[in-house]
């Protein structure tokens, strides 16, 4: 019944098909909810008008995804999914398929632009407490999102069955073999056959290009959902809902997402366009960071390269992982039962305090009856789904870090240190003193997120301002 | 029977039932779905044992043979090399073998994990991810191991292994190198996946 009742659209601007354009639009908006799409999502969302530099990665994040989308679609079309021909399908849509170089080097770019611009976008939520009260699911929804891109990102790496491709994607599933009981018969269920091979290789070619691609859409879209209902944070960390204007009811610190932020990130496209392009055509390897050397190499199941190691992006975990040996399990049993200690002395119910050390006691038991390398698959794991829990660690009154003290402002520096020292660790071959600064940085990664309900009560904020400040 | 008052234990029951029934419908129909992933039959029966011919390996040498899609070494040991294999035994996690059995078949369960000490069959796959080491038979200081008396080292997470396939301790890799099966049809030939009881 509403629909028939809505009001025609009328276009503003001048133009002699102004009444054509009106009428289809009236036509279609009867029909379906056109006009509300776009007033809710775009031109009557509102924005904070304080967004900076680092507001832009985020929709840079949903134009690479549709890169990917867009370049995969043709890869697809010349692309062969099996063990004998996959290596010489790369090559012949690289030397003969019509621009099917660029096609591909826009598509292997495009994965390491993903990452650069979701850690980028993710160091910004840190940075402003994006994902505090009430944006937690967009946190979560947001770490669903990076869960899938590594999925999506590790399937389709085996695609070219190159070296990497090949020893990559077995040590990776090695590493569910390493859990306990259910874990050799789970690894050859996911590889389908007793090594990887062309089993592996084809059902890693449906997941690439349709079961995770699907999750992805929905994941953003869900993003996007939660986003705009609860309505974006700013570099101030301030709800800009709390000061609305009496007559028209929007937020007196808000500006309508388009035309102001459509604006803002068409520059912010075309700027990174210009670096994309740079890459793609002048270095599309990237020094081996974005296609390894040993990836142009065929896979032979028989002989491991001298040096492998993941893509840039999966790094900082890999060097997690190899950074849990046995004697490193004792620093753990070490700094677990401090933790304990320091858990069980600040909770106030006693069951509670049981709880804990009761948990403390079976993981401690554990840490030296089963085998490091299953730790070491447990931390690497434990890496990535921490930051799920980062909305309650953070107990700090502010959100912004422009408003948090020096002990927060320096734990996030660090962390990001540490990440970047885990990267570079990771890429290269394992020596003695490697070793022992990914252990060190194994803790503080942990640290990181592990004491942040302390340290973030414990630093001296400054109050919050009533309004962003611009 | 004209009540108009609903009947809010009988919906209950009802929506419970229909649940239930659509669980187990929904259960059993994922069943042919995630079986479809399990090895197929023709990649079950792909695992014949294979032979390998040893006439040309010099001493100090090693080869490789593919057996089920895996790499198997064959390493034909010099005395050096042997002795080095006595000198490690010190620095080896599980020196006699002894973890975990399946690992090596009882003909191999001695120093240097073989029939005959100068052959040494492994599977040459490391027990910690599935990365294929590199020989590095030379005994000289290493970046990795500085009193290195020649093994193997696994490129990927740094595990070593002596001239026996035995891990070194403190290392990622928690076991020795698997052992195939194996036998001698002759002193020059044998066969890998396959073994007799009193080899």
């Amino acid at each position: 019944m509403a629909a028939a009742e809505k009001q025609p659209v009328t276009i503003t601007c001048a133009g002699p098909l102004n009444g054509v354009l009106s009428g289809v639009l009236t036509w279609a908006d009867q029909r379906f909810p056109l006009m509300s799409l776009w007033r809710d999502h775009l031109a009557e969302y509102y924005a904070p008008k304080n967004f900076n530099f680092w507001y832009y990665f985020g929709s840079l994040a949903m134009l690479v995804l549709v890169l990917q989308i867009a370049t995969g679609i043709f890869l697809v079309m010349h692309y062969k999914p099996d063990a004998a021909l996959a290596f010489a399908s790369v090559e012949y849509i690289m030397r003969d398929v019509p621009g099917g170089w660029l096609i591909r080097y826009m598509h292997s770019t495009g994965a390491s632009a993903f990452f650069i611009v979701v850690y980028l976008h993710m160091f910004r939520g840190l940075m402003y407490g994006s994902y505090r009260k009430p944006r937690e699911l967009i946190w979560i929804f947001g770490m669903l999102i990076y869960l899938s891109l590594m999925a999506e990102a590790f399937f389709g790496y085996l695609l070219p069955w190159g070296q990497m491709s090949y020893w990559g994607a077995q040590v990776i599933v090695n590493l569910f073999d390493a859990l306990p009981i259910i874990g050799p018969d789970l690894s050859l269920w996911i590889r389908g056959d007793y090594v990887v091979s062309d089993a592996t290789l084809n059902r890693f070619f449906s997941f690439h290009v349709i079961a995770i691609p699907l999750v992805l859409l929905g994941l953003v879209a869900a993003h996007i959902m939660a986003l705009h209902e609860v309505g974006s944070n700013n570099p101030d960390g301030v709800e800009i809902k709390k000061v609305t204007d009496p007559k028209t009811g929007h937020p007196v610190d808000g500006i309508p997402f388009h035309p102001y932020y459509t604006v803002k990130d068409t520059l912010g496209a075309v700027v990174f366009a210009i670096v994309f392009c740079v890459i793609m055509f002048f270095m599309p390897e990237l020094g081996g960071y974005f296609l390894e050397y040993n990836n142009f190499i065929p896979a032979d199941p028989l002989k491991t390269p001298a040096h492998i190691a993941p893509v840039w992006y999966f790094t900082p975990y890999y060097s997690i992982l190899r950074a849990t040996t046995e004697d490193f399990m004792w620093v753990l049993g070490l700094a677990l039962v401090a933790y304990s200690a320091l858990l069980a002395g600040t909770l106030r119910i006693q069951a509670a305090r049981v709880a804990v050390a009761a948990i403390a006691a079976v993981l401690l038991a554990g840490f030296f009856t089963i085998d490091p390398k299953v730790w070491g698959v447990v931390l690497m794991g434990a890496a990535t789904l921490i930051f799920f829990l980062l909305p309650w660690l953070d107990q700090s009154p502010v959100k912004s870090i422009r408003y948090k003290g020096t002990l927060c402002r320096s734990a996030l520096a660090v962390f990001v240190i540490v990440f970047l020292i885990l990267g570079y660790y990771g890429t290269q071959p394992v020596t003695t003193g490697g070793t022992l600064i990914s252990q060190v940085c194994t803790l503080l990664y942990f640290a990181f997120f592990l004491l942040m309900p302390w340290y973030t009560r414990m630093d001296k904020t400054t109050p919050e301002p009533e309004r962003v400040t611009g | 029977m004209a009540d108009n008052e609903l009947d809010h234990g009988k919906r209950r029951f009802l929506i419970a039932a229909t649940g239930v029934a659509g669980g187990v419908a929904g259960v059993a129909t994922a069943v042919p779905f995630v079986a479809s992933m399990l090895p197929s039959e023709r990649a079950k029966a792909a695992g014949a044992p294979v032979e390998a011919d040893i006439s040309n390996l010099a001493p100090g040498e090693m080869t490789r043979v593919e057996w089920r899609g895996k790499p198997v070494w064959i390493v034909r040991r010099t005395k050096e090399m042997l002795e080095s294999v006595n000198q490690s035994d010190t620095k080896v996690a599980d020196p006699r073998s002894e973890r975990k059995k399946e690992l090596t078949p009882e003909y191999a369960r001695n120093e240097f994990r073989s029939i005959k000490p100068e052959y040494l069959v492994v599977v040459g796959i490391c027990t910690h991810l599935g990365c294929s080491p590199v020989d590095k038979f030379k005994a000289q200081p290493e970046a990795f191991e500085a009193d290195w008396k020649g093994g193997f080292y696994c490129p990927c997470h740094g595990s070593l292994f002596d001239l026996a396939g035995r891990v070194y301790k403190n290392k990622p890799a928690p076991d020795n190198l698997e052992v195939p099966p194996h036998k001698y049809l002759s002193d020059t030939r044998l066969v890998i996946g396959e073994d007799s009881k009193e080899a």
